[in-house]
């Protein structure tokens, strides 16, 4: 498995998705420069959590314009494996491979703990090594992961059981606790907590594998859309 | 325009500073010279009144790569890597605005490190502020603290750099007058260390990142004068930040380094482009000849003044070798900021600036960097208002006084901070906020770094010599709790009005017990930076010298301050302490249950103190305890409840056997002290026996209750959840919904 780590000029996670990937798992990790215009030979793709831009607008606003956005987009149409963490989801969004929006967390401020999360669904590539209604605990780290949508969106992501986590303690406000969703075609995830965080025994926290292993063992897989 | 002697005053320079600026430049300045010198020569920029007795302070180890002089200090770490870092402060501009204050001074001790070519890995933040309860200054300090805590949030969190540690004090004498002091630690190897130096003639001398603009102006000044009604309309001077930008400048320098084509970098703090362009020639010994023609500008119409005076953020400047300035050029174009050639390193070792070819400034950059001022300035004894005896103690109920003590601000669990705080970006915080020090790990390497930062400004009122002893065995002590052996100090010297004689007494005695402290614990003094001036309408604030030292340990999971199961014993090393009755006018007990000052600061026994570190580094190195927790404000009760503060809300039950009574045995806070749970209370026993040290063996952790006896009377029985709770949202209490306490009474 081969994964590809977008780097904005205001990512700065990137390199901790590289080494979760690269010296926790085992696996390949290689950067792709936010004016790339294609993805190169990965398997799936991870855009990082940061300030891609600056997000003195809104977060991934700006995000959704860079070139290399157009070649995620055509990665992930194509059935490619795309993960969005934290920062890497408001730019999903934004860009329209996820719907909804990340607005500013219900209190105002920016919040860094680890938080209980519910592995709603084991149907995904960045779940099926977890069981449903399993427990991780997850670092968040934001000020703007408070999700919303309209109610009908909200419904229909249920209904097709797209919700993957979610806050067994709302953090941020989030609506229905979601915490993470899938596209339509499950290829596509974006999710507010930082699994690549919690991927190392020495920081304490190991959770983060669960999602990680997933990602890595899933292969490509077949597109659904 | 004329130099009279209002203008001369306007810039902070007295009339004999201005005879020595005619002798040195054997001429009248133009006014673009008289604002370059009113700059560097600011005590903020010069230390004119603390620099002979900065010159006491230890600044060698077979360790230090890097003293005083530079940006940020070096330490070498072994494996040929080194870890680059310093304290700021920034307390004025976060008095006049304290998001942008407390923002950009994240920003400006990130640019120190990263100038260097350290990355920075690290930054804590010792922060200081009036009561949040205070009927009169309460809703001001409660927004000072808001508006600092989201600025460091803002900066911190975007830049990518984690905040994981310092410390929260609340104290009358900050009202109107908050301290704010940032420190960073970046990491390196030995072949990528960079200086601030301007050498060989006829190299380049760039600029990059932010434009210019009339932000800041004579921001050094502001901080080295007193705060009057005035200073609000100060705000101007206070300069907007933007991590963003700075995030790009850290990738863009780190990169363009790799080129070699770099000589010398410096960022453009204080005084932007006056202090960077005259120091960089100063240690080279070259002079630095510029035209303001190619400064990017955010704003037309500047003049040489505003623009050799501007502080805007996220600058540096840079020496490149001549012929190779488009590699560098490539590099911030790759990064989207701007760099350009602004000028050339001349042999005249002048400071020669230009503006379209016309000369606005031509000082020998020696003059400026190198030949400010310094004073000796008269002192006499400490200034001191406290007085020897405290009230008649009478207290029966200490559940209820120890409860009031974890509800008190300084008491009280900071996790509204440090929550708001990105503590684990890059992934190396093995521990975070909460602790008794920080330990981040470097990658690729067997080696992690512990860092913490203290200071107490009530010992340092009562005592300034001796309260900076204390200081820095405390903060030793706290490094070797977690396991690491102290090897360096930096320091952040905040104080009042130099000019009084009293309070000029405060800081040569504080200076001179820093010295002796870290002379003694082998940690020498790599850099720092002194704050003076800090009175608010004639009041000054407590003498407040704040220590950060670091050290390092091996790679491993921590042990951790909480207990983490039932039935272990618990250990007082170093033992329960012999304090005299005026040592509880220093405590927390005092300010928080008696609302007083008085006696002296607690006695530090340093041979003593060293021995007790010496044991705890070897037990937390050799896994012999289950938990470690430093003994320090609030004494031995609040650090055996903050030991049950883990996620298994474990209890203790203890049993003293001590004649103090029982106010001072809870709660006095002699040094030389540290809380173990152990499974093994003879491997203990046995070290501290082979160190010459006490221990002693005062309970065992159980389920939920915390229980303290002396000679089996009950002195403290509770819920350790009910305590817990207390704690942990009392910030937020004070915060959102305070009590206003009527002061007076």
């Amino acid at each position: 498995m081969k994964v590809g780590v977008v780097v904005f000029p205001g990512s700065n996670c990137d390199h901790d998705a590289w080494y979760a990937i690269s010296r926790n798992l085992g696996q390949r990790a290689e950067f792709i420069w936010h004016d790339s215009r294609a993805v190169g030979d990965v398997d799936a793709v991870i855009l990082p959590g940061g300030f891609s831009y600056g997000d003195y607008l809104r977060c991934g606003a700006i995000a959704k314009f860079s070139p290399v956005l157009q070649a995620v987009k055509t990665f992930a149409r194509d059935g490619g494996l795309v993960l969005g963490i934290c920062n890497g989801f408001q730019v999903l969004t934004e860009a329209g491979l996820l719907p909804g929006a990340l607005v500013r967390n219900a209190n105002l401020k920016f919040v860094c703990k680890a938080v209980p999360l519910e592995v709603v669904t084991t149907d995904s590539p960045f779940t099926h090594e977890a069981a449903k209604g399993q427990t991780l605990t997850l670092p968040v780290a934001h000020g703007e992961g408070c999700y919303v949508a309209d109610e009908q969106v909200l419904d229909q992501l249920e209904a097709e059981d797209r919700v993957v986590l979610r806050y067994r303690v709302n953090c941020n406000g989030s609506m229905r606790n979601i915490a993470g969703i899938l596209n339509a075609g499950r290829n596509v995830m974006g999710m507010m907590p930082h699994p690549e965080r919690a991927a190392d025994p020495l920081v304490g926290n190991t959770d983060g594998l669960t999602i990680l292993n997933s990602l890595v063992t899933a292969g490509v897989p077949a597109s659904r859309s | 325009m004329k130099i009279t002697p209002d203008v001369i005053a306007a810039h902070q320079l007295t009339s004999s500073e201005y005879e020595k600026i005619l002798g040195l430049l054997g001429r009248e300045p133009s006014i673009t010279e008289l604002g370059i010198f009113g700059v560097m020569w600011s005590e903020h920029c010069s230390y004119k009144s603390s620099r002979i007795h900065l010159k006491k302070l230890p600044t060698e180890s077979s360790r230090v790569l890097q003293g005083p002089g530079e940006n940020a200090g070096i330490i070498d770490v072994g494996d040929g890597i080194a870890i680059a870092f310093k304290i700021e402060s920034h307390n004025h501009p976060s008095f006049i605005e304290p998001f942008q204050g407390a923002a950009t001074g994240v920003g400006g001790i990130l640019r120190d490190i990263f100038t260097m070519g350290a990355r920075p890995i690290a930054v804590l933040d010792s922060i200081r502020f009036g009561r949040l309860d205070d009927p009169k200054t309460g809703e001001r300090n409660r927004r000072i603290l808001e508006g600092v805590v989201s600025g460091i949030a803002h900066y911190g969190n975007c830049f990518g750099v984690p905040t994981v540690g310092g410390e929260c004090a609340f104290e009358e004498s900050y009202d109107g007058n908050p301290l704010v002091n940032v420190f960073a630690l970046g990491v390196f190897r030995h072949d990528e260390i960079f200086y601030g130096k301007a050498s060989g003639v006829g190299n380049s001398v760039i600029y990059v990142g932010a434009k210019t603009g009339r932000d800041g102006i004579h921001g050094a000044s502001m901080a080295s004068a007193e705060f009057t009604e005035e200073s609000k309309q100060k705000r101007p001077n206070v300069q907007v930040g933007d991590p963003f930008m700075e995030k790009l400048l850290l990738e863009a320098c780190l990169e363009a380094m790799k080129t070699g084509a770099i000589v010398g970098i410096q960022d453009m703090g204080a005084a932007g482009l006056t202090s960077s362009t005259c120091e960089m020639g100063s240690r080279a010994g070259t002079g630095i000849e510029i035209d303001l023609q190619y400064v990017p500008q955010r704003e037309s119409g500047m003049t040489p003044y505003e623009m050799m005076l501007s502080e805007s953020q996220e600058r540096m400047l840079l020496v490149a070798e001549r012929g190779r300035e488009e590699e560098v050029f490539a590099v911030f174009r790759k990064w989207g900021l701007d760099a350009v050639a602004i000028g050339v390193v001349t042999d005249d070792g002048l400071l020669r600036v230009k503006n379209h070819g016309e000369v606005f400034a031509e000082i020998p950059n020696r003059a400026l960097a190198d030949e400010a001022p310094k004073y000796n300035r008269p002192f006499t004894s400490p200034l001191r208002t406290a007085p020897q005896h405290g009230p008649d103690i009478r207290s029966n109920d200490f559940t209820s006084d120890l409860k009031k003590l974890l509800a008190s601000g300084d008491l009280c669990s900071k996790k509204w901070i440090y929550e708001q705080y990105d503590y684990q970006v890059r992934t190396n915080t093995l521990a975070g906020p909460g602790g008794d020090a920080a330990i981040v790990r470097i990658k690729g390497t067997n080696t992690s770094v512990a860092m913490a930062l203290d200071g107490n400004g009530r010992y340092c009122a009562l005592d300034p010599r001796e309260g900076t002893k204390l200081i820095v065995a405390e903060c030793c002590r706290n490094l070797s709790t977690v396991g690491a052996l102290p090897i360096a100090t930096t320091n952040n010297l905040n104080f009042g009005n130099p000019e009084r004689p009293e309070i000029m007494a405060q800081i040569v005695e504080s200076i001179e017990g820093l010295a002796e402290a870290c002379k003694f614990f082998e940690v020498p003094v790599t850099g720092g930076n002194v704050s003076l001036y800090n009175e608010t309408l004639g009041t000054p604030i407590f003498p407040t010298p704040v220590v950060g030292i670091v050290g390092t340990l091996e790679t491993a999971i921590p042990v951790g301050t909480a207990f983490k199961k039932g039935g272990l014993a618990i250990i007082a090393l170093g033992g329960l302490g012999n304090p005299d009755s005026h040592e509880l006018g220093a405590t927390q007990y005092a300010k928080v249950i008696c609302d007083s000052l008085w006696g002296k600061p607690p006695a530090l026994n340093m041979d003593y103190e060293k021995r007790v570190q010496s044991t705890i580094r070897e037990l937390v190195r050799e896994r012999s305890v289950e938990s470690a927790h430093d003994v320090g404000e609030g004494g031995l009760a609040v650090a055996l409840v903050e030991s049950c503060f883990g996620p298994g809300n474990l209890g203790a039950d203890v049993n003293l056997d001590s004649s103090l009574p029982p106010e001072m045995l809870l709660f006095h806070e002699g040094p030389s002290r540290i809380l173990v749970s152990t499974g093994d209370p003879q491997k203990v026993f046995d070290a501290a026996r082979k160190n010459r040290v006490d221990a002693v063996a005062i309970g065992v952790t159980l389920e939920s209750r915390v229980i303290i006896r002396n000679r089996n009377q009950l002195l403290i029985d509770s819920r350790v959840d009910e305590l817990k709770d207390l704690w942990t949202h009392s910030l937020e209490d004070l915060l959102h919904n305070p009590v206003l306490v009527n002061t007076n009474v």
